[in-house]
């Protein structure tokens, strides 16, 4: 081999090999922080046609509405739990700690983040609620075709001072992009 | 009535950028000069229009004219008038008509100064800006007006601004990001110019190259204003959320960053032609990527009903215009191109291949955690999530080679370099780091994390390396300052932006590593005592504000020792007429940590939800931003690039002189 075509022959393999790390990581990261989405009903009944259900230890996200009355808060700490439903009658139970985002509300859509601890039941590491109060977490909004969704603004939400001026207006407001609330 | 005249407008700048986009090609076809020649007015004419078109709206905004849609939707007559202003980029189409103003801006800055610039190469630049806003100004006046009315149910009053935008990161963050992303939309002009000439040498990329600089500068300062802006008005204590609309500003960052220092081997060494020209594609057509994902509702897909699916369609089929259009130019003419210098496999050539390796793998990988949970989804294969830990692993590993690549280049000369004649050096500089990298966590915090001290050393090795190299320029001189100082802008720049990355790789592996983070139930009188620093909750009061009522809750912290450190109020803000609430964290920051409160929720004893965060070495990752940013202004600003243009008003005053005493000589 000429000197030349050895300098293009280490550069090429070098590069290739680089690739072959790289794409090798991405997988390796790739096949250890995909997380499936599910909604309560998938958790309970299974997903798709063979009815696949969440193992018990497997880092998920679950998006549903957080049934009204359900948030309850245990003594004196922080930790909150709740349930979620999508089309009924399956509902997961979340246990959190910590501080919920400021759009979480009952009823509103919202995505946890966390470890399914029993077949019914996620130990949240995150709760998210997009700025947009007729958000619904988008696996949701398809399992919920042809259900009548109530928006958020017509619940009764006595914890902060009541305002009806324009309460019935639909958002529309799409800030240019997907930020949520945690 | 203004609201048409801003609609007429706009009409009218696209008509300037149609006719910019056809003249001057068919005078350079023809080598008609007075053709060529009109593509500097057209421009202009486009920047006026457009300029005019944006006035209208802040008109719209600032007199409150609900009749407008756009206004309707996103102001009221409560928001204080500095909000009213940025409220014009507050939503999808003011941002958008923003964004085409920086459009023209930059064209006409590049007509301004195309007089350094052949008259053919210039008409050919400037015909390509006048394309790329043919495509912008019919997305806006097709999909996005701004200027619809709500005739005849006219509103009593808006419905007010998104509460997180009602904040002043706010008033100068798109701004800034947009200057990022549509400057790359020049460097990629310059680029398809160069390809429909034929010409691709060194000349071209000295043109293009402070361009490209100044694109890269505006969109750091954006992305660093952004993430400024997350992390205080978010209340989540992050500074970066690996979310697809930063990632969609960040893809073009990583390719813009590889396509600046691929220009800087096309302008010295005369090679990596075609590569360049390729990455300058990259860069705007990621921009344009960015813009898809952000604007056509895909990535929340509930949006898709709200917002028009024309808009995606319209971007999508755009940006795959721009990409076949230039990819098959590229495969035309990068044919012909040839690159005929040599060099070593220890050379400065090689070094910076590598560095665009990993900046391109990295462009790669940040797409592939953004689009594949899209494409998961459009294949009906289920949702997916892909979350920080991905991209945090990814970083973590491509930052390793990055950073000494990074420590070698600068170091090593073009074409050959001895590795025995820097051998001391690097090893110098490698001990040290590795010395410091372990003490300095060491004497900080008592435990030394290996991540943190991974990213200290690589820093560090950064630092002592570029120490090094300013060491090894002014060795032969006898007068060592002076001679620091003669080095020029363009070698400051380097200097600069490369301590940048090292100040930002600091701020990054210790707030990762020692941040610390505490929930905690706290009323009126509480305290509660972590890292040396005692919180007491002093007292909760409520206040009304312009558009918002606040529980603001006041927080003194001291030292366990007792001295005073400072008070910090932290707020929970309900925004009355889009009912929301919205958190306003408090910060006492210094240069080494941040202290930052955000309120939770209130409890049912009156106490509250309180979380604290100690965030060591927070701002170095902003201040390392703001530092390279710095340093892509002094390079921009190299005399090599001023000089040319004044030798070139010379020589057109001479020039002009000659012509008046030929006419005078005729008469």
């Amino acid at each position: 081999m000429n000197p030349r075509r050895k300098k293009r022959f280490i550069m090429t393999s070098g590069i290739i090999g680089g690739v072959a790390i790289a794409t090798a990581l991405v997988l390796y990261a790739l096949s250890q922080n995909i997380d499936l989405f599910y909604t309560p009903t998938e958790i309970i009944n299974g997903k798709g046609a063979e009815q696949v259900r969440p193992e018990v230890g497997q880092r998920i996200r679950v998006g549903g509405l957080v049934v009204p009355g359900s948030v309850r808060r245990e003594g004196s700490g922080l930790t909150v739990s709740f349930n979620l439903i999508d089309t009924g009658p399956a509902e997961v139970i979340v246990d959190y700690e910590g501080i919920l985002p400021d759009l979480f509300r009952e009823g509103q859509g919202i995505v946890a983040q966390g470890i399914l601890i029993a077949p019914n039941r996620l130990q949240a590491s995150e709760v998210l609620a997009r700025h947009d109060e007729e958000y619904m977490p988008p696996g949701l909004a398809e399992a919920l075709k042809g259900v009548e969704h109530v928006p958020p603004s017509q619940w009764d939400d006595s914890q902060y001072r009541s305002n009806d001026n324009g309460a019935d207006d639909k958002s529309e407001n799409e800030s240019g992009g997907g930020y949520y609330d945690r | 009535m203004i609201g048409e005249l801003g609609h007429f407008a706009l009409a009218l700048a696209f008509a300037f950028s149609a006719l910019l986009a056809i003249i001057p090609l068919v005078g350079v076809a023809r080598g008609h000069g007075g053709q060529m020649a009109l593509a500097r007015p057209l421009t202009y004419g486009m920047f006026v229009f457009t300029l005019i078109s944006f006035i209208a709206l802040v008109w719209g905004f600032l007199a409150n004219d609900f009749s407008i849609a756009y206004v309707a939707n996103n102001s009221n007559t409560a928001l204080p008038a500095i909000y009213r202003f940025t409220a014009v980029w507050g939503s999808h189409e003011g941002s958008f008509l923003l964004w085409m103003l920086v459009q023209a801006s930059w064209a006409a800055a590049l007509a301004l100064f195309s007089n350094r610039l052949p008259l053919v190469f210039a008409a050919r630049v400037l015909a390509v800006m006048g394309m790329i806003g043919v495509g912008f100004y019919l997305f806006m006046l097709l999909t996005s007006n701004p200027f619809e009315r709500t005739i005849p149910l006219i509103p009593v009053d808006g419905r007010d601004l998104n509460p997180l935008l009602q904040d002043p990161g706010m008033i100068i963050h798109p701004p800034l990001l947009y200057m990022g992303y549509v400057g790359f939309s020049v460097a990629f002009a310059f680029a398809i110019a160069a390809l429909l000439g034929g010409r691709l040498d060194s000349a071209w990329a000295r043109w293009s190259r402070p361009w490209t600089i100044a694109a890269w500068v505006f969109l750091t300062l954006g992305i660093m204003v952004g993430s400024w802006w997350a992390y205080y008005e978010l209340g989540w204590g992050g500074w970066w959320f690996w979310d697809p609309v930063e990632n969609a500003s960040f893809m073009p960052w990583l390719a813009g960053t590889a396509l600046m220092h691929s220009l800087a081997v096309t302008e010295k060494r005369g090679t990596f032609k075609s590569w360049t020209v390729l990455l300058a594609i990259a860069a705007f057509s990621l921009s344009l990527l960015g813009t898809f994902l952000v604007r056509s509702g895909v990535l929340v897909s509930v949006h898709a009903f709200a917002a028009d699916p024309t808009r995606g369609m319209f971007l999508l089929s755009f940006l795959g215009v721009v990409i076949a259009g230039s990819l098959l130019l590229y495969a035309i003419r990068a044919a012909k191109v040839q690159s005929h210098s040599r060099y070593d496999l220890f050379s400065r050539e090689v070094l910076l291949l590598g560095n665009n390796v990993v900046l391109v793998t990295a462009t790669v990988v940040v797409m592939i955690g953004t689009l594949l949970p899209l494409f998961f989804q459009q294949l009906g294969l289920g949702n997916i999530s892909i979350g920080e830990p991905f991209f945090d692993e990814m970083f973590f590993w491509m930052t390793i080679p990055f950073a000494l690549i990074l420590g070698l280049g600068p170091l090593t000369r073009w074409r050959r370099q001895d590795f025995s004649e820097i051998r001391n050096s690097l090893a110098l500089a490698f001990v040290l780091a590795v010395a410091l990298g372990f003490a300095l966590p060491w004497i900080f915090a008592d435990v030394v994390h290996g991540l943190a001290a991974i990213g200290l050393i690589l820093a560090l090795w950064v630092v002592f390396t570029t120490v090094a190299e300013l060491r090894m320029r002014v060795a032969s001189r006898e007068q060592k300052w002076p001679a620091l100082v003669k080095l020029g802008r363009s070698h400051w720049g380097m200097v600069l932006g490369h301590l940048g990355f090292a100040v930002m790789v600091i701020g990054i592996a210790m707030v990762q590593n020692y941040e610390i983070e505490r929930t905690v139930r706290m009323g009126p009188g509480d305290t509660f005592e972590q890292s040396g620093y005692v919180f007491t909750f002093d007292e909760m009061y409520e206040w009304e504000g312009p558009n918002f009522i606040s529980d603001t809750a006041t927080f003194s912290v001291t030292r366990t020792d007792g001295s005073r450190v400072g008070i910090i109020k932290s707020e929970k803000r309900f925004y009355v007429v889009t009912r929301q609430i919205q958190t306003q964290t408090g910060l006492q920051v210094n240069a080494f940590r941040d202290l930052y409160i955000a309120l939770g929720e209130e409890l049912d004893d009156g106490s509250w939800a309180v979380r604290i965060h100690i965030k060591p070495f927070v701002r170095w990752i902003w201040a390392g931003s703001i530092l390279m940013a710095i340093g892509g202004i002094f390079s921009m600003t190299d005399k090599r690039y001023r000089l040319r243009r004044r030798l070139k008003a010379e020589r057109k005053r001479e020039h002009d002189a000659e012509i008046a005493n030929e006419k005078e000589a005729r008469v």
